[in-house]
């Protein structure tokens, strides 16, 4: 079966459904008697509610019922969660103001939730939530991350004063003064990472269902991890205790983390579905999205980096404020601390390393992972200070990355991680004849005599993925474990259901899920079917973000599968009449060594159900196994992307001619899927740099609160990519995958902007690099070079 | 409530609807034809895509009243599981999908630009055709070697019928 197991590009299972239009998202689902959420949200980014007037709306046609903070309160409903605890430099725990679903009394950002209104059909609901009306005293709002910790700044939370949430470090701050103390050259580089609205392309949506009968709720939600939703709903918010609580994440339309975190939503729907016994609807549209969904990145960074003479690096330093938003969201506090400084080694042997971070509320939208959470600012901050670094001493980007590469294996950064194993000279050299670094000077001549700048950008990332071992994570703050689970269920027929923690939101898991059981058991991919998404099918799980899914839920099927395996030696030894240990399991067959003894996998199966040849007071009848897997480490992924641009001088237009990707993710599941998703993480990442930002005006308005204001990127914004792999097996997974789904995003950024500035001969140019700003920018550029 | 009478992958359809109910309310509310799907409010995305007599058309800008006595045709009307249309085929060849969401949109999009562009239609073509369809999940590149599968698809299967 190895044409369909592991390293085969096997087209996926799931496409019939979502090509013929039969995928069921959440807003496909419609339950008998449902009505409809609408959302009042605050048209403010500060102010206090003197009043909430539901009189007329309440009076519309349709109203079913209209709820506030109060109601909530009332029902003993909790606040959103933050479920990781950073504590600041001076050792005191973060500073949280309260994260209520529906406001009391206060609303702090543009979008914040007022009240629900919920009526019988969605335009009633629509009408009827324009009559609400609610009487705001309007304060002045704290918007700019760089200026929020200021004194006579507006306070976001009485809770964190300043609007400072914690002021967090890492590393060794003497070390660090004493390398740039002797250092031969610094570059220091200020350094804004813009933000960024994820806008996975189905828009957030649940439905919550009430059963009188047994007391039982359902909520369908947008999630990437069904069940953390339900143990914060069931432990922290208090809608109900786990056993009453169903919830079903079912096709998802993409989440790049944006469906990891728990909504006001949706936990409005299913608490009020109980409140008026009957199912409740809503869909986010996408202004919504744009103004509540988290928005991710958002950091303003100072960094420096100490170079000796001969080139090679002494030290890192970097100073970050990272705007968390008016709200903490699920994980916003890990993800610009320990998501983030333990990644500034890139992939560099720096002797020391010191970062600081200071969390910051503004009035605005919560800020939380986005497609590489931390990892993608980190990589930005030192792929930058690198090149520059480089063009700065008069060295080849190429090769001053190569002197400082790390080669030796295992490596321990000054910045907690310790890398496991990879080869970046071998990206490194497969990415530059790729791209044909060699002749980039006649390109670069051709576009000139077109009267147009060429230049190229690497960046050479690394991740931590698979995240992550439970006890480290633990050591670090996070409230959860981070292992994950897998159950086999073998059919009599030796047909098997796999029922993962994993959740797939277009990542393909029925493809290299079974492609796994494939490899392990020898059974075709379609006689494997994936259950995923469902608290009430799969016992538990801790969903699908971080490129954990291959590594750490795929290990954990590779652990069940095992366990099956040695199971189904024993119902095939005692079948057989032979001992344990002479059993043989090899392509789908059990064999007993030293005979011609025989079984099929769907033979043993049906013998393990039908239990007539065996003593059930030594082996147990059926065929089921399940284990909880928690990774020794984190993975590292890492690679080399190379990129190619060439601007128009008289329009500032960038056009992405050339992207080279090497990356090394270890042992390839699913190839095909595995480029696609570094396809995707490119085009977002092209999209960070070229036109992506989201932008508030003084008084807190977003004013890029669609797609007609917010730069997407689309097809003729970015090039057909030019991706390959290399592969040093992760040493501590089982299949030796690393993770692959977050590359793109992380290496691309700093790629681009290396590319446009390496055109523009000048570093003065931030992101998004629009054209507007690329044409201020050109009539910025050294004379010679603007010739 | 106005009524309406429009014919939606070969069967006609008659109902009350609301004058301001918009055609991708009426195929997912009214006919539970969920495959088309609505991803902004402000007609750039392209998930909601449909033919109308023959032509692609954003069906979260256009009323459903406007359409009476109309052809309409939505990524349900256009292959079976059994039997795919070569622009569905080619999407799974190539890979072209991830989550799916914006895949029924981009592929009636697919046809509509074959359609009007030939089977020979370029890469660079195709994306600048691509406007107003937008793809978080795959960066592009495999929907592009999709739609030009897709075009040779479509002229054969033409070519068949003559
Ligand atoms: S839903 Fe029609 S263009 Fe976005
Ligand atoms: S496949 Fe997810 S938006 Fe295109």
């Amino acid at each position: 079966m190895t044409d369909q197991g592991i390293g085969a590009s096997v087209k996926r299972k799931e496409d019939l459904r979502f090509i013929t239009g039969k995928g069921q998202y959440v807003d496909d689902i419609n339950r008998q008697g449902q009505s409809y959420a609408i959302f009042v949200r605050s048209p403010h980014a500060h102010a206090n509610i003197k009043g909430i007037d539901a009189k007329a709306a309440l009076a519309a046609p349709g109203v079913l019922a209209i709820f506030t903070g109060e109601d909530l309160a009332a029902d003993k409903i909790g606040g959103l969660i933050c479920g990781w605890m950073i504590h600041s430099k001076d050792g005191s725990p973060m500073k949280a103001g309260p994260h209520p679903a529906l406001a009391q009394g206060k609303v702090r950002y543009v979008g914040d939730h007022v009240a629900v209104v919920i009526a019988e059909t969605l335009d009633q609901a629509k009408d009827a939530a324009e009559k609400v009306a609610v009487d705001y005293d309007v304060l002045p709002a704290a918007v700019d991350p760089a200026k929020t910790q200021r004194s006579g700044q507006p306070q976001v939370h009485a809770e964190a004063p300043n609007n400072t949430v914690y002021q967090w470090h890492l590393g060794d701050k003497d070390a660090v003064d004493a390398a740039f103390a002797k250092a031969a050259h610094v570059t220091k580089l200020d350094i804004v990472n813009n933000r960024l609205v994820p806008n996975a392309m189905e828009p957030r949506a649940a439905i919550g269902e009430y059963d009188s009968g047994t007391d039982n709720l359902t909520l369908w939600t947008t999630s990437q991890n069904p069940h953390v939703a339900r143990l914060v709903l069931s432990a922290f918010v208090g809608i109900a205790p786990e056993h009453k609580l169903r919830v079903i994440a079912p096709d998802v339309g993409g989440g790049f983390g944006s469906k990891i975190f728990i909504y006001a939503e949706e936990t409005v729907c299913i608490w009020a579905a109980r409140k008026i016994n009957r199912p409740v609807k809503w869909t986010a549209d996408r202004s919504e999205a744009f103004y509540s969904d988290a928005h991710g990145r958002d950091h303003v960074t100072t960094a420096e980096l100490a170079v000796d003479k001969a080139g090679t690096i002494l030290a890192l330093r970097a100073n970050t404020k990272a705007n968390l938003g008016a709200y903490l969201s699920t994980f916003a506090s890990s993800v610009p601390t320990y998501l983030y400084a333990p990644l500034l080694s890139g992939q560099y042997n720096i002797p020391a390393i010191y970062c600081e971070v200071d969390g910051v509320y503004t009035n605005t939208t919560p800020v939380d992972a986005y497609r590489g959470a931390g990892r993608p600012e980190a990589t930005f901050v030192i792929e930058r200070l690198v090149e520059v670094a480089a063009r700065e001493t008069g060295r080849d980007p190429a090769e001053f990355r190569r002197q400082n590469f790390i080669t030796q294996f295992p490596h321990q950064t000054p910045v907690i991680m310790a890398y496991d194993t990879g080869d970046y000279a071998a990206c490194l050299d497969k990415a530059l004849a790729m791209a044909d670094y060699k002749t980039f000077g006649q390109r670069k001549a051709a576009s000139a005599a077109k009267g147009k700048l060429r230049g190229i950008g690497f960046s050479a990332y690394i991740e931590a993925c698979g995240i992550a071992p439970s006890r480290a994570v633990g050591s670090l703050g996070a409230g959860v474990g981070l292992w994950e689970s897998a159950e086999i269920r073998v059919n009599p027929v030796g047909t098997v259901e796999v029922l993962t923690g994993s959740h797939s939101h277009g990542q393909g898991h029925e493809t290299t899920m079974a492609q796994i059981i494939s490899s392990k058991l020898g059974v075709p991919i379609d006689s494997v079917s994936i259950v995923h998404g469902d608290t009430d099918k799969v016992q538990m799980g801790m969903g699908t973000y971080g490129s954990r899914s291959g590594a750490v839920g795929g290990s954990a099927i590779v652990k069940a599968a095992e366990k099956v395996i040695a199971k189904g030696k024993r119902v095939a030894a005692a079948c057989m009449e032979v001992e344990e240990d002479q059993v043989d399991f090899e392509a789908g067959e059990f064999s007993a060594r030293g005979t011609n003894k025989k079984m099929t996998f769907g033979e043993v199966a049906l013998q393990a159900y039908v239990a007539h040849k065996f003593d059930p007071e030594k082996i147990e009848p059926g065929l089921k196994e399940t284990s909880f897997y928690d990774p020794k480490n984190f993975t590292f992924p890492s690679g080399v992307h190379i990129a190619e641009v060439e601007i128009d001088m008289a329009t500032g237009v960038t056009k992405v001619d050339r992207w080279t990707a090497v990356d090394d993710f270890g042992v390839l599941i699913n190839p095909m899927i595995v480029e696609g998703q570094v396809h995707g993480g490119i085009a977002q990442g092209v999209g960070q740099a070229l036109l992506e930002g989201a932008r508030y005006d003084e008084t807190g308005q977003l004013v890029t609160a669609s797609f007609m204001d917010y730069g997407m990127p689309r097809a003729a914004d970015v090039p057909s990519f030019n991706v390959a792999m290399t592969n040093t097996p992760c040493p501590s997974n089982p299949l030796g995958v690393k993770g692959c789904g977050e590359a793109g995003a992380i290496a691309a950024p700093a790629a681009m902007v290396n590319a446009i500035t390496n055109a523009l001969g000048h570093e003065g140019i931030a992101m998004p690099a629009t054209p507007q700003a690329v044409w201020r920018a050109i009539q910025k550029m050294p004379r010679k070079a603007a010739e | 409530m106005s009524s309406v009478t429009l014919t939606v992958n070969g069967r006609t359809v008659t109902a009350d609807v609301d004058p301001r109910t918009l055609l991708v309310d009426f195929l997912r509310t009214n006919l539970r034809l969920t495959g088309t799907h609505v991803g902004c409010d402000t007609s750039q995305c392209g998930a909601c895509v449909v033919h109308v007599d023959g032509r692609a058309i954003k069906s979260c800008t256009t009323l459903a009243l406007s359409c009476a006595g109309s052809q309409v045709t939505t990524i349900e009307g256009i292959g079976t599981a059994a039997k795919l249309h070569p622009m569905q085929e080619a999407f799974r060849e190539h890979h072209a999908l991830q989550c799916g969401f914006c895949t029924p949109g981009m592929i009636m999009a697919g046809i509509d630009l074959v359609n009007r562009k030939g089977a020979k239609v370029d890469e660079h073509t195709i994306r600048e055709e691509l406007e107003g369809n937008i793809c978080r999940c795959t960066g592009y590149h495999n929907i592009v070697r999709a739609i030009e599968t897709g075009a040779a698809g479509m002229a054969a299967m033409k070519q068949a019928a003559e």
